[in-house]
């Protein structure tokens, strides 16, 4: 138990070298995530469909001339996905070398915090929870999950043929 | 990055050109050129690199490069006669430059026994080979080599300025004659300045002789009439001195003698003495400032004037093979830069276009038609930057003959190769991903399809076998055919291979065309040991995937005994298409148009079932497989009724016709190809999307794909799996 | 007033070099590729020292350097020899179809800007 809180702990602490994140919201739910990996906050458009993508990849739209993806975070995380409407918000977020862009409902703030603030994830037996979960804040009474993006795009399968 | 570190760079870079004129060079003799001017270019490739390194101390390269050079020298200079054999040792001699050139750029270490190898070839080509006593081993060198290893040599002094005459005249006396003739100040030396360069050798008193020079209407203004007596006191000894005037020394008289007469002058006379010098060394740099120097006739009346004709006469020439547009260099970023801004252009003028449509505008209204000239404009543009990027394929090409002897070298295999469309251009962006697949069925071609020269003979063939690769354009695209005149495919073996790794049914009826092209399929490899130049088994698949991803198709042609030969038919650029824009299912999608034959509006009698969902239509009397696009790409579940739809009759790989049912037809558009995997990953039966006049993305249907995934299973047999899983 | 220097060399690496060094030392630099070009830049230049390489194509040093000797205009300006080759008959060669000096390469920039220095007072 120790050794899990101990990674758990170095996971969180570095995760905390920025003291800036987003916060939004999925549903009846918030999260955050480090500001440092979002490029911008656009309107929902409507995506163009991809064949045989995972449900959570609503398809892509056009960004300045760039091909972004759109990953609804909700399904991603395992909630129902959601209809899209105008009124959802698209994050823009950097993944390494790729740019995606991540449907939620809202954004709600930015928050500005230190890394004693990041209490350690409630231990449930969540998928969704292990792989993107790496904290959770409270801040006025609200809980904020603390997510980590580096799994959000789906893994690439090789092509068989 | 320093000034030298980016020099160094060009240096390098400068080299890969000169190896490469190198190696066509030496190409064209062997095929039987005798245009001294190839020679020439030939030794002067080598000389140049041999310079250049020196000038960053690359020592194995200067050795090596000079040896070479030396060789190369005896030929262009007629001494030794360019025979097969002596060409092959040239050859191989440049493979080897090749390997140190790069071994210096980036590092790494040579094939010692190798090298030291070639350079013993090379010095045995010498014609007075056996006057020299050559030891062996690079680090030697004889006389006559150690003097260009010398770092620097400057045929003036190197004195530090000034400070020699401020000590007291120590050393010897020196009394040195010196009487220019005319053809010195020909030459634009000065006496002035050769005696300025004396004077820094030590203490110098000047007496100038002015007992020949006549009254003034007699004085030919390009005439020599001073002489000069020098005592010099210097502890420098006569070479040095000698030295300085080293190059007028056949243009002028000149005694040098130690000790002896140093005019014993009288304090008294020395200041007349140094006034007279003064006036003579003035009088020395006003007079030849008029007509300087010799006339023409002066100058060509000296033994020189060989060397002038045939100089002139090598001017005149023209340098064959090369071109001549004027060019400049551009940072390739730039060009790319160019081109992306160019692709956003093409993108914002089509949605400008939709928008003004959409607005109502009628056309043959004025906006309109400057709306359709924009993008007539636009559209050269788009050709002109294009246009820029590309290259002809040479470049790829010009690294296969080396490929060749190395692959023959280690099979024991004799091959020759032939090129032919090297100059056909194609984008840079393709170009790259060429030398890859390139090599892998040239190596294949000599590996598998040449036999054993003892086979060849056996058969009747001529034991050097035959590969020939060629470039060219066809119908918007660059076709590139390797051929090689070797066994051809043994059919029944790829069969039954195939049927042993479970491929194909054992007792499947296929045309031979069709079991030529199952080398493609992954997993397949007819060789019994893995030949390690074949690449550990690296297959013909990852060859067409690669090929593939370039939007290209690759298929083969072969007959037994007489040979195969591999096409490969690739867009010019992998930043532009040319697309017909469909719908299917609600969503548009681009199909290229090269892969399009024609589209036609089916009927219901021409549409007939064929086995479970599969369905075929006839056109004009063939049988050609439907394909519903939007249910291969899960856009719906159904299948479409042909007869509400639009049929594309496509070719894909080995020349196989299918029939596409889609929505409707949109139009056709020139698009900008805009990477999927760059933000996410590849898509099966998507190969590339765009963005279109509304903004909208569109995706770019594979064809190769789709079809190859309509054959492999049927749609109804997928829709089961998916229901069950 | 900088002095201008004509280099002619068909090697990128040694124009490169050369103008570095020269350019260091103050000189004003006018390159060009070879003999043909040399004299076509010739006027326009109007340098105080030429320097130019042996062996490069279309023209070579010595065409360059008797075309150079033959024009009127130019007859006087210095020329240095740049060249790996130190054999006594070339440098003969090189001095008959009118060269003033010579230099071997590779050339130490100190040693290059004092040689020029010589021949252009």
């Amino acid at each position: 138990m120790s050794d899990i809180d101990d990674i758990e702990g170095r996971r969180r602490n570095n995760l905390i070298q920025a003291c800036e994140l987003i916060a939004f919201r999925m549903g009846s739910q918030e999260f955050c995530v480090d500001i440092m990996s979002v490029r911008e906050i656009r309107g929902w458009t409507k995506a163009t469909v991809l064949p045989k993508s995972p449900g959570f990849v609503r398809g892509v739209v056009n960004l300045r001339g760039t091909v972004l993806p759109i990953v609804d975070l909700a399904a991603r995380l395992g909630f129902p996905a959601a209809e899209p409407t105008a009124r959802h918000v698209i994050i823009v977020a950097q993944i390494g070398e790729q740019t995606v862009g991540l449907l939620v409902d809202a954004v709600s703030d930015i928050l500005t915090i230190t890394g004693d603030l990041v209490q350690p994830t409630p231990d449930v037996a969540s998928d969704m929870a292990k792989t993107f979960v790496r904290g959770v804040l409270a801040v006025d009474q609200r809980m904020i999950s603390l997510i980590a993006l580096d799994q959000v795009l789906p893994v690439c399968e090789q092509d068989a043929a | 990055m320093d000034a030298m570190a980016a020099i160094k760079q060009t240096f390098f870079q400068e080299c890969e050109e000169q190896l490469g004129e190198l190696e066509i060079g030496l190409l064209l003799i062997q095929d039987g050129d005798s245009d001294p001017e190839t020679v020439n270019a030939v030794f002067r490739a080598v000389h140049s690199i041999k310079g250049g390194a020196g000038a960053f101390n690359l020592d194995e390269l200067v050795h090596f490069a000079h040896v070479f050079e030396s060789a190369l020298d005896h030929l262009r200079a007629g001494r030794l006669v360019a025979s097969g054999d002596v060409l092959k040792i040239m050859l191989r001699a440049a493979d080897m430059l090749a390997d140190v050139v790069r071994a210096a750029r980036d590092g790494g270490s040579t094939d010692v026994t190798r090298r030291d190898a070639l350079a013993a070839e090379l010095r045995a080509l010498d014609p007075d080979a056996a006057s020299d006593d050559f030891v062996g081993g690079d680090k030697e060198s004889s006389a006559d080599d150690s003097d260009s290893f010398e770092p620097v040599q400057i045929c003036f002094n190197d004195f530090e300025d000034g400070s020699q005459n401020e000590s007291p005249p120590s050393g010897n006396l020196f009394n040195i004659r010196f009487s220019p003739k005319p053809d010195l100040y020909a030459k634009a030396n000065e006496t002035a300045l050769l005696l300025r360069e004396l004077s820094h050798l030590g203490a110098m008193e000047v007496t100038c002789d002015v007992s020949r020079l006549p009254m003034l209407d007699e004085l030919d203004p390009e005439g020599s009439y001073l002489s000069w007596t020098i005592a010099l006191r210097t502890d420098r000894d006569e070479a040095a001195i000698r030295e300085v005037f080293e190059f007028v020394e056949w243009d002028c008289e000149l005694d040098v003698a130690l000790g002896g007469v140093a005019a014993a002058r009288e304090d008294a006379a020395l200041d007349d003495l140094i006034e007279k010098m003064q006036a003579s060394v003035e009088a020395e740099l006003a007079a030849p400032r008029a007509p300087p120097g010799a006339t023409q006739s002066a100058a060509a009346g000296a033994p020189g004037s060989p060397v002038q004709a045939s100089s002139n006469s090598a001017a005149v020439k023209a340098d064959s093979g090369k071109s001549s547009p004027a060019t400049i260099r551009v940072d390739l970023d730039r060009v790319d830069r160019l081109i992306n801004l160019v692709g956003e252009l093409v993108i914002n003028q089509a949605m400008l276009t939709q928008q003004m449509l959409e607005a109502g505008l009628a056309r043959g209204s004025g906006v309109a038609n400057g709306l359709d000239e924009l993008e007539q404009l636009t559209r050269e543009i788009q050709d002109s930057v294009m246009a820029i990027r590309a290259q002809p394929v040479k470049s790829v090409f010009q690294r296969m003959p080396r490929l060749v002897r190395e692959v023959a070298a280690m099979t024991g295999k004799s091959v020759r190769l032939t090129t032919e469309g090297e100059n056909t251009e194609v984008d840079k962006t393709v170009i790259e991903r060429l030398a890859d697949p390139l090599t892998h069925m040239i190596r294949n071609a000599i590996d598998h399809g040449l036999e054993s020269p003892e086979r060849r003979a056996a058969e009747g063939k001529p034991e050097e076998g035959l590969v020939h690769l060629s470039a060219l354009h066809r119908s918007g695209r660059i076709v590139i055919e390797i051929a090689d005149d070797g066994a051809g495919i043994d059919r029944s073996r790829v069969k039954s291979l195939a049927a042993s790794k479970g491929l194909i049914a054992a007792d499947a009826p296929l045309s031979d065309e069709e079991i030529d092209n199952l080398i493609f399929l992954p997993g397949f490899s007819t060789a019994s040991t893995v030949s390690d130049i074949s690449g550990r088994g690296v297959g013909m698949d990852v060859v067409r995937r690669s090929i593939q991803a370039l939007g290209g198709r690759i298929s083969i042609r072969s007959k037994p005994r007489q040979g195969s030969t591999f096409t490969m038919s690739l867009p010019l650029t992998l930043a532009v298409l040319d697309g017909m824009v469909v719908t299917v299912a609600g969503e548009t999608l681009v199909v290229p148009l090269t892969a399009i034959i024609e589209t036609l509006q089916p009927k219901s009698a021409a549409v007939h079932g064929f086995g479970g969902d599969t369905r075929v239509i006839v056109i004009r009397d063939q049988f050609v497989p439907l394909i519903d696009v939007g249910q291969e790409l899960d856009f719906r579940s159904g299948i479409a009724d042909p007869c509400k739809s639009v049929v594309l009759l496509v070719e894909s790989e080995g020349h196989i016709h299918s029939a596409l049912l889609v929505d409707a037809i949109l139009g056709q558009r020139q698009v900008v190809i805009k990477s999927l995997e760059a933000n996410y990953q590849h898509v099966h039966g998507i190969a590339a999307a765009t963005i279109l006049g509304d903004g909208r993305v569109a995706l770019i249907l594979d064809v190769d794909a789709v079809v190859t995934g309509a054959r492999a299973a049927p749609p109804a047999f997928e829709q089961f799996c998916a229901a069950e899983g | 007033m900088s002095k201008t220097v004509l280099t002619v060399d068909d090697s990128r690496t040694m124009r490169d070099m050369l103008m570095l060094a020269l350019s260091n030392a103050g000189y004003r630099v006018v390159q060009a590729e070879d003999g043909v070009h040399g004299l076509e830049v010739l006027e326009s230049a109007r340098p105080d020292v030429i320097i130019t390489d042996i062996n490069m194509p279309r023209m070579d040093g010595f065409g360059f350097i008797a075309g150079v000797r033959g024009d009127g205009r130019h007859r006087a300006v210095p020329i240095l020899v740049l060249t790996t080759e130190s054999d006594a008959t070339k440098k003969d060669k090189a001095r008959r179809a009118g060269a003033t000096g010579w230099i071997v390469k590779p050339f130490d920039p100190v040693k290059l800007v004092e040689a020029i220095r010589r021949v252009a007072a």
